[in-house]
């Protein structure tokens, strides 16, 4: 018995070093996140697209993640460095995308203060 | 453990991008989307600093330090700038994209390749293309809309253009297979930035033909390519948040290019390899056309006297700022008990929705604001079109002349209109290069002049006569 489960932890462990990550499902996050995108992203109000765009811009900054890892490694100099750049792009993104898409948003109203209806 | 948790809170920041999108379908709901995007931001970038690989602090905070210094002023632009600002950010976007699979090749590479198997090299070729033809492509994008002087404005053709932006794209394809194949190759971390260089160069070469009139669809291709370059790094690093939040904004910009090519009666490939500037000089001012021009007293009198006055906004609204006034003007009027719509065209500026927050901005209210499908059922019945800056979008040529490089676009019917005024600063034809035969209609009269001071002039008529009754 133990030997058996010794055998499947073995077995285990070497499927898992022959395949170091699994590209499979992030293929499927990738498709279905697409279509989880097509649907929310038709039904937004055609008032709304630039704001929109704005908004996609700052989320896809979400880069910000891998040049943090690049950054903060232990790695080379010039490694680090390319991604302390990378970081200041992203971040640049995420601060003005959703700065500016607040900024925007504001400014749709149904009607003016002092307005007599 | 600690895997788990951030794992944990990546699943979350994924669930709160989802929403953020969710939230804006209505402009009642937006801001909630912000608050949404900006937490689940917040909780991505603790949850991956706090991972022990991550030794090294200080670049780390000074590059987001760097990062505010300069979005912060970013985000204050004036909203006419926001088509150059939004394609700024798609630079920004490939450029790190480029630069984390640059980083990430080289290091697996002195690492001994072990990592490089064909899956990671296939995504870090996807990543490092998409990346830098965007970072240039959208520079290039940027550079027009903000009109700096060394980047032609219009567009620029030469012949066997498509042949060498496809050659381009094919040798940089190929050069990518062979290093996909052989990524520990001697002379792979030679070639890598042959790759990068032809990546660059396509970006520009791949703007470069593209007019004014066709940025919206432009913009928001290359907000696609931004989306699908951080997808490649997701790819690249194992990080499903990436894949998920990358294929949220790849998402969003293919269709939004979907929505702008439908607009336009184009498809993308007209858009990106058929630049306007072929056809346009087909043709010209046909003699015996005249401009029928009309005085601010005339106009006033007539805009006081309708019932329902539809205004077309367009780019030149854009450039003259006009804006504000127009507001004013839309005060005026509704005093008066007059009706006012806007006739937006998807297409009309240089963003999509670029009209829209313009108008917002002025405290027009967005129910007011009409997508032009929905207003042209209206147009008989309207008593003055007031077209402002508008002209392609507005051109009844578009519906009958099939050699015109506008036909089949979708306009907004303003010739339908009982009396049409439009407001142009000069006699020359518009972006497209094409003339209007809106201006030469029976009911057209044209006020000549800058829109902001046209605009202007005609709150002041209003203003002066309600004074008198």
């Amino acid at each position: 018995m133990m030997t058996l489960l010794a055998q499947v932890a073995e077995a285990a462990q070497a499927a898992h070093a022959e395949q170091p990550f699994d590209y499979w499902s992030m293929v499927f996050v990738f498709l279905l996140s697409t279509f989880i995108g097509i649907g929310v992203i038709r039904r937004v109000s055609r008032l709304l697209h630039t704001p929109l765009m704005s908004i996609t811009n700052a989320i896809s900054a979400i880069a910000v993640v891998g040049s943090i890892i690049v950054t903060g490694s232990d790695y080379p100099t010039e490694i680090r460095l390319m991604g302390a750049v990378a970081l200041f792009a992203s971040m640049t993104n995420i601060v003005s995308g959703f700065l500016i898409t607040d900024r925007m948003l504001k400014m749709f109203k149904t009607s003016r203060e002092g307005d007599q209806k | 453990m600690m895997v788990s948790i951030v794992q944990l809170t990546y699943l979350i920041a994924a669930a709160l991008f989802v929403f953020a999108l969710h939230w804006m379908n209505d402009p009642k709901t937006a801001r909630r989307g912000v608050f949404s995007g900006v937490a689940a931001m917040l909780l991505a970038v603790l949850a991956t600093w706090i991972q022990p690989v991550v030794v090294h602090h200080g670049w780390i905070i000074l590059a987001i330090i760097a990062g505010f210094a300069v979005g912060i002023p970013l985000s204050m632009v004036p909203l006419t700038a926001v088509p150059q600002r939004t394609a700024l950010s798609h630079a920004f976007g490939g450029l790190a994209a480029g630069l984390v699979g640059t980083a990430k090749y080289y290091l697996w590479y002195g690492e001994g390749g072990g990592e490089l198997s064909v899956f990671r090299m296939t995504a870090i070729m996807a990543e490092i293309i998409l990346g830098y033809l965007t970072f240039t492509g959208s520079l290039m994008a940027a550079g027009k809309l903000q009109e700096v002087k060394w980047i032609p404005q219009r567009p620029v053709t030469y012949r066997g253009q498509n042949v060498m932006n496809i050659g381009l794209l094919v040798v940089a394809a190929a050069i990518g297979l062979w290093l996909i194949i052989n990524p520990t190759d001697l002379l792979a971390p030679k070639l890598f930035p042959v790759v990068i260089g032809l990546a660059l160069v396509f970006g520009v070469l791949l703007v470069i033909p593209i007019g004014g009139a066709d940025m919206p669809t432009v913009i928001s291709i290359l907000n696609s390519y931004a989306g699908l370059s951080a997808v490649a790094m997701g790819f690249v690093l194992d990080n499903k948040l990436l894949i998920t939040a990358g294929a949220l904004d790849g998402s969003s910009g293919l269709i939004l290019s979907i929505i702008m090519c439908r607009a336009m009666n184009r498809s993308f490939v007209n858009v990106l390899f058929g630049a306007f500037g072929q056809v346009q000089q087909a043709k010209q001012l046909e003699a015996g056309k005249v401009y029928k021009p009309e005085t601010i007293e005339g106009a006033a009198q007539v805009l006081e006297q309708a019932n329902l006055v539809v205004i077309v906004p367009g780019y030149g609204m854009a450039v003259a700022q006009a804006q504000h006034k127009v507001r004013e003007l839309y005060d005026q009027l509704k005093k008066r008990g007059v009706t006012v719509k806007f006739a937006i065209h998807p297409v009309a500026g240089r963003m999509p929705g670029h009209m829209n927050v313009l108008l917002a901005e002025a405290d027009i209210p967005y129910t007011d604001l009409v997508e032009s499908s929905d207003i042209n059922s209206d147009m008989p019945q309207c008593d003055v079109a007031l077209v402002v800056g508008a002209n392609d979008v507005v051109n009844p040529v578009a519906r009958y002349d099939k050699t015109s490089p506008i036909y089949g676009m979708p306009i907004i019917d303003a010739d339908k209109a009982k009396t049409v005024y439009a407001i142009k600063r000069s006699t020359r034809p518009g972006f497209a290069g094409i003339d209007n035969e809106l201006y030469f209609s029976d009911r057209t009269w044209m006020l000549f002049g800058d829109a902001k001071k046209v605009i202007g002039d005609l709150v002041k008529q209003l203003s002066d006569t309600g004074g008198i009754h």
